[in-house]
């Protein structure tokens, strides 16, 4: 039986077991609509915007552990949707993006609503495919989904031609995907297994820095073991926040910018570093020559071109993280030579130094009566959720309040914009999260301004009856950039100051939303209990210290020693 | 340093922009650049020489891997290698001058391929360097203009 482009791209998605997709329609994609439409085993959510589609399929896929799937038009569709794949890009999140586009014989005329998307999205995207001909419609979808979440992760793009949906095919048999040129490297080398073992054998003062790649690759058993076995504390970045119990005696936080002194001090006066799916971003380094300078350096990750790039490695393991880390855990129960009491004791006067560390520079922050403090809203919610919420957050000081304060003890609760850092990630990454995990609190930690950026999601959730919650941290600024002002730029607050503000309790009543607001300490818990409550979309409204400012703090280009304390 | 790289390629559309996309947006610098197809039909060989230091290099190659449509990588500095370089080069020849360039050309093995009443079209091969040394004997004479291609570089066979 032949199908048309439209029925075989769903027969597709219904292949790769794609229960949910996010999306807008138009006129290039009305006739996979139509099929949608009489399909009852792929759900559509109708989001308010298409990078907010983007967004909650990139979200969606973390929380699930599986490719999301974003759908939209032709041209305004198609360029609306680049910052949410520019965004899953840097984060390296496998998410599959269709694009509706003119028919092929319009191609290359500036047509209606015509954009080269393959072009636009070709440095921000793994790959992508422009389908010129129906047959290969279907073997460009499997090999799509196939890159996207193989290797290092990443979006994938797939542009449809209206008359490619419109053609009649054959539905090709599903074969193995073989790529002449892809083939990314799972096991480690063992010589380099051998070596990586032996140093951290030697190690008196080892710090594990675990990344995003700890995530992806579901390796946080693997990677909690290690540093158990070991002995060993465990700094993570933005993104691999959760790939190790962040209540764990071993964690030291997060490190980086906005990490905590002890993580930061650690790494600086380590003699040897395990970097574990991480990418030495510039926001973790500080200046690259002041980092872990005394340190033997492992990095372990999938990527090649990740390794060397930024911080010269002396024991790179191009590998998965978890067939890396089985690989040593393996090396470490045969070893005659690794004694877990011994490592201990070799270990104990680093612990000491740290714990030193920890105790004269904690996290914190000054509590006061009459004010609320987000830090203090972030305490809360991890204490009133049993630190067991997804939560998602916009770009802000909020974003790094909340990396800070709510402590993640497991994988995949947690989903934020790192790498490219987009204000109006947070809500629609919620409503991803939501859909991906309909029993769980989902809580979008947001700031006033970004979460302006894609506000009309309150329609999305109304429709799907989604209990997504949104926490904003209202101190009436932009206020991570008010912060650099007041530090670097004289205080002069230049276009940071919110002088228009909505009334958020009544923009969430407006869509049929519920609005709470707290302005005393005294009422942050019961807003939040409240809040917990309810079964509808919840906005709560927290009237913060205007001015706190989010410590410790490197400045950018210091080393990671030269913080800005509290 | 000048490194020569050596690019086998899926011959699709947009293959060649993904290639320049990577450059220009890395800040990788590209100082010349060839791209034909090669004995496989839907394989082209694409050759480049660029500059950089090792580090830059290095991430060069791995970036260059990364590409989906990339099959394979080869920096020829590291090979035993041949490189070849063309131009062509429109020559000043005027009756006094004509027998001066036949001969430097005939020294640098070049060949006459277009005649004109004042001036000959010149095609030269070899090494940059080469090149470099007939264009800087023959300026003094009067150069009107000259065409360069990019490197195209090959393996030396194994001597054993
Ligand atoms: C306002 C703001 C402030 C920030 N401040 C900080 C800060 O203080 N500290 C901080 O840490 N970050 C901070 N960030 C985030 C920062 O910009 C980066 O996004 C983050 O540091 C990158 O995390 P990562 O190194 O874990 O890499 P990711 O971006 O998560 O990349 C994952 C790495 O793992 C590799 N990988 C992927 N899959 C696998 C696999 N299966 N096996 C092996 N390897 C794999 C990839 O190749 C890549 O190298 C901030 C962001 C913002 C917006
Ligand atoms: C789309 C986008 N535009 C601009 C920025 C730059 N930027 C980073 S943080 C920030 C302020 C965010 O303000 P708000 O959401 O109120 O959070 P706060 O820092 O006050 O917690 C801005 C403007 C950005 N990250 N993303
Ligand atoms: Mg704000």
């Amino acid at each position: 039986m032949k199908l048309t482009g439209a029925q075989a791209f769903i027969k597709c998605l219904e292949e790769h077991g794609v229960e949910v997709i996010f999306g807008y329609p138009g006129g290039a994609l009305i006739d996979v609509y139509d099929e949608l439409m009489k399909n009852d085993k792929v759900h559509h959510v109708l989001t308010r915007h298409e990078q907010a589609a983007v967004h909650a399929a990139d979200a969606y896929g973390r929380v699930k552990g599986e490719v999301g799937v974003a759908l939209v038009t032709s041209g305004p569709g198609a360029t609306n949707a680049v910052t949410g794949i520019a965004s899953a890009y840097m984060d390296s999140i496998p998410l599959v993006v269709f694009t509706g586009q003119v028919p092929t014989k319009l191609i290359g005329n500036d047509a209606f609503q015509e954009v080269d998307i393959v072009g636009i999205t070709r440095p921000i995207t793994k790959h992508n495919y422009l389908v010129k001909d129906a047959e290969e419609l279907v073997p460009i979808i499997r090999e799509a989904f196939h890159l996207a979440k193989t290797g290092r992760p990443g979006p994938v793009l797939v542009d449809l031609p209206k008359d490619v949906l419109a053609t009649r095919i054959t539905y090709p048999e599903v074969k193995p995907i073989t790529m002449r040129t892809y083939k990314p490297t799972y096991e480690p080398h063992p010589g380099q297994v051998e070596k990586a073992c032996q140093a951290m054998l030697k190690a008196k003062k080892p710090v594990i820095y675990a990344g995003g790649g700890v995530i992806l690759s579901n390796s946080n058993e693997e990677l909690t073991e290690l540093a158990r076995r070991l002995d060993c504390p465990v700094t993570m970045t933005l993104m691999g926040l959760g790939g190790f119990p962040g209540t764990d005696p071993l964690s030291m936080g997060m490190l980086g910018m906005h990490g905590t002194y002890y993580a930061n001090m650690a790494v600086a006066n380590c003699d040897l570093l395990i970097a574990v799916g991480a990418r030495f971003d510039d926001r973790v380094t500080g200046r690259v020559d002041a980092f872990a300078p005394h340190a033997e350096i492992i990095h372990i990750d999938v990527d090649p071109s990740s390794i060397s790039k930024n911080v010269r490695v002396d024991i790179p393991i191009v590998a998965d993280c978890k067939h890396a880390l089985v690989a040593i855990n393996a090396w470490f129960a045969r070893s005659k030579d690794f004694n877990a009491k011994e490592c201990a004791e070799k270990h104990r006067s680093w612990h000491e130094q740290i714990r030193e560390w920890k105790n004269k520079h904690p996290l914190g922050y000054v509590e006061e009566t009459d004010i609320i403090k987000p830090q203090f809203v972030i305490q809360k919610l991890h204490e009133l959720t049993g630190g067991d919420a997804i939560i998602t957050t916009e770009v802000g000081q909020h974003q790094m309040w909340t990396a800070q304060f709510y402590h993640f003890n497991k994988p995949r609760q947690w989903a934020t914009s790192g790498g490219l850092g987009v204000m109006g990630y947070g809500f629609p990454a919620a409503i991803g999260a939501q859909m991906a995990a309909p029993d769980k609190v989902v809580i979008d930690i947001a700031g006033d301004g970004s979460i302006q950026m894609n506000i009309q999601e309150l329609a999305t959730c109304r429709q799907e009856k989604l209990p997504v919650k949104v926490a904003i941290l209202n101190n009436g600024y932009l206020g991570m950039v008010r912060q650099w002002q007041e530090l670097f730029y004289n205080k002069q607050y230049s276009s940071t100051v919110m002088e228009v503000a909505p009334d958020f309790v009544k923009v969430a009543e407006a869509y049929g939303a519920v609005g709470l607001r707290a302005t005393k300490p005294s009422e942050v818990e019961p807003v939040i209990r409240e809040a917990l409550k309810i079964n509808n979309t919840v906005f709560m409204d927290f009237v913060i210290a205007r001015e706190e400012g989010v410590y410790p703090m490197v400045p950018a280009g210091k080393a990671t020693t030269e913080m800005l304390l509290v | 340093m000048k490194h020569t790289i050596s690019v086998l390629l899926q011959n699709k559309p947009g293959v060649l922009s993904r290639v320049t996309g990577l450059f220009s947006g890395r800040g990788f610098n590209i100082e010349s650049l060839s791209v034909a197809q090669t004995l496989e039909p839907d394989v082209s060989c694409l050759t480049l020489v660029t500059s950089g230091e090792d580090t830059i290099i290095e991430q060069i190659t791995k970036q260059l891997h990364k590409l989906i449509d990339v099959i394979k990588v080869t920096d020829m500095c590291e090979h035993d290698n041949v490189e070849r370089e063309m131009a062509l080069i429109r020559v000043k020849a005027e009756a006094h001058t004509r027998a001066e360039v036949l001969r430097i050309i005939d020294i640098f093995r070049g060949k006459v391929i277009d005649v004109g009443p004042k001036s000959y079209v010149v095609e030269v091969t070899g090494k940059a360097s080469k090149l470099q040394a007939v264009i800087d004997i023959l300026r003094p004479i009067g150069i009107q203009e000259i065409v360069r291609s990019g490197t195209i570089a090959m393996t030396r066979a194994q001597k054993s």
